[in-house]
């Protein structure tokens, strides 16, 4: 997604993360949530490396200083 | 021993083993089932066997008909799987692979015989299934196996990986599993989930480095068909991600316990032990995690000799997992 690779987001819920990054980086914000707040199909995105789909979604909580980390769904592994 | 008639008989029926020196907690048993033990060397033996005799099954394909041609996208296991596979049934096979794989896997297909098409190492796995597809669509005679889509897939960890993990560890609690077509933990986590509901799978993402920088824009993101098919999200109950050092470091700890294995196994095992961190001191858990893979094609990595630091660093251009 270019630019900066770490930076510092305010929020309770990853979807209030999601949503204030969208609104510094108005640029991202199709790839990021779907119209109804859910997220992007082919996003995946981790609370200190775990995958918040299983988590609660958007509505998972962080912390201070939990660390977020956004990855484009890829065909890994040992395939 | 035994006495076998053909190598595609040694396919499946792999140990587990006791690794529970390496678990965090005293009440978690860890057990590895090692995959590297089958005839071309990883899980995907199992995969490609299915694969192939379903598509004959259905009369894709025909026994002792000349010149069948298979393509298959892969970054290593599969291709090499299905080489050997191909080979013994005399199919003609083209592997679409990324040009930055380990040179290892390129020369073990080579030896069964199998034909490289090079696909944009920048592009990763993504982009060797996107050359994959359209080459099939170009050559419509061609058979497009697509592990990745293909019901063959799940199919033999539903039938041979998932039986033989209950019946020799019928205590099992969890299993923990890498993520990459999504077979195995759609077709071990569906067997195991029918007969036991409360074991929970954890799926492990490896570290995809380059690929990810080579991603233009989520439009370009892929979930395996598999995944959807068997209502992957609702199958999982947790996935972690594992990142390159992690799993090298985890790679190296298994040499204490005797195990020489693949990257991938060692970010399983990293997985398999967040896992068992989160198990309570007073519950005791069985854990069993599978070994994809042995050492042998990753020598070239230094993977266990070099500095750390350098493996991580190669690990972002070459895929090693």
């Amino acid at each position: 997604m270019g630019g900066e690779s770490v930076i510092a987001v305010e929020g309770s819920t990853v979807g209030e993360v999601l949503l204030t990054l969208t609104t510094t980086y108005p640029a991202i914000k199709g790839q990021l949530l779907n119209a109804d707040g859910t997220l992007h199909r082919f996003l995946n995105v981790y609370v200190n490396d775990d995958d918040v789909r299983y988590l609660g979604g958007v509505e998972a909580r962080v912390d201070n200083d939990d660390e977020i980390t956004l990855l484009p769904a890829v065909a890994g592994g040992a395939w | 021993m035994t006495r076998y008639a053909s190598v595609l008989d040694l396919v499946g029926n792999t140990p587990v083993v006791d690794v529970s020196a390496l678990s965090p907690k005293s009440n978690v048993t860890i057990l590895a089932k090692l995959e590297g033990r089958n005839p071309a060397g990883s899980v995907k033996d199992r995969v490609a066997l299915s694969l192939v005799e379903a598509a004959e099954r259905d009369g894709r394909l025909i026994v002792g008909k000349p010149d069948q041609i298979l393509i298959e996208p892969s970054s290593g296991n599969t291709g090499i799987a299905l080489a050997l596979v191909c080979r013994l049934r005399d199919y003609h096979l083209k592997v679409v692979l990324p040009t930055n794989v380990s040179p290892e896997r390129r020369q073990l297909l080579l030896a069964f015989g199998a034909e490289i098409i090079d696909s944009p190492g920048a592009e990763g796995s993504n982009g060797a299934v996107r050359l994959a597809q359209r080459l099939s669509e170009e050559n419509p005679e061609w058979v497009f196996l697509y592990q990745y889509a293909n019901p063959a897939n799940p199919l033999a960890h539903y039938s041979t990986t998932g039986p033989e993990i209950l019946a020799d560890v019928p205590e099992i609690t969890h299993f923990v599993a890498g993520l990459g077509t999504s077979g195995t933990l759609m077709g071990v986590g569906r067997f195991l989930k029918e007969r036991r509901p409360d074991v929970q799978i954890w799926a492990v993402e490896p570290p995809s480095g380059e690929i990810v920088d080579g991603l233009r824009s989520l439009d370009d993101g892929y979930v395996p068909p598999i995944f959807t098919d068997n209502d992957g999200e609702h199958l999982l109950n947790r996935k972690v991600i594992v990142r390159a050092r992690e799993s090298i470091e985890w790679t190296r700890k298994l040499t204490e316990v005797g195990l020489f294995v693949g990257l991938s196994s060692g970010a399983a095992m990293a997985g398999a032990v967040k896992c068992a961190a989160t198990i309570d001191d007073e519950v005791s858990a069985t854990i069993v995690t599978l070994i994809a893979d042995d050492g042998w094609k990753y020598l070239s990595t230094g993977a266990w000799s070099d500095d750390v630091d350098d493996v991580v660093e190669r690990a972002k251009s070459i895929i090693y997992f």
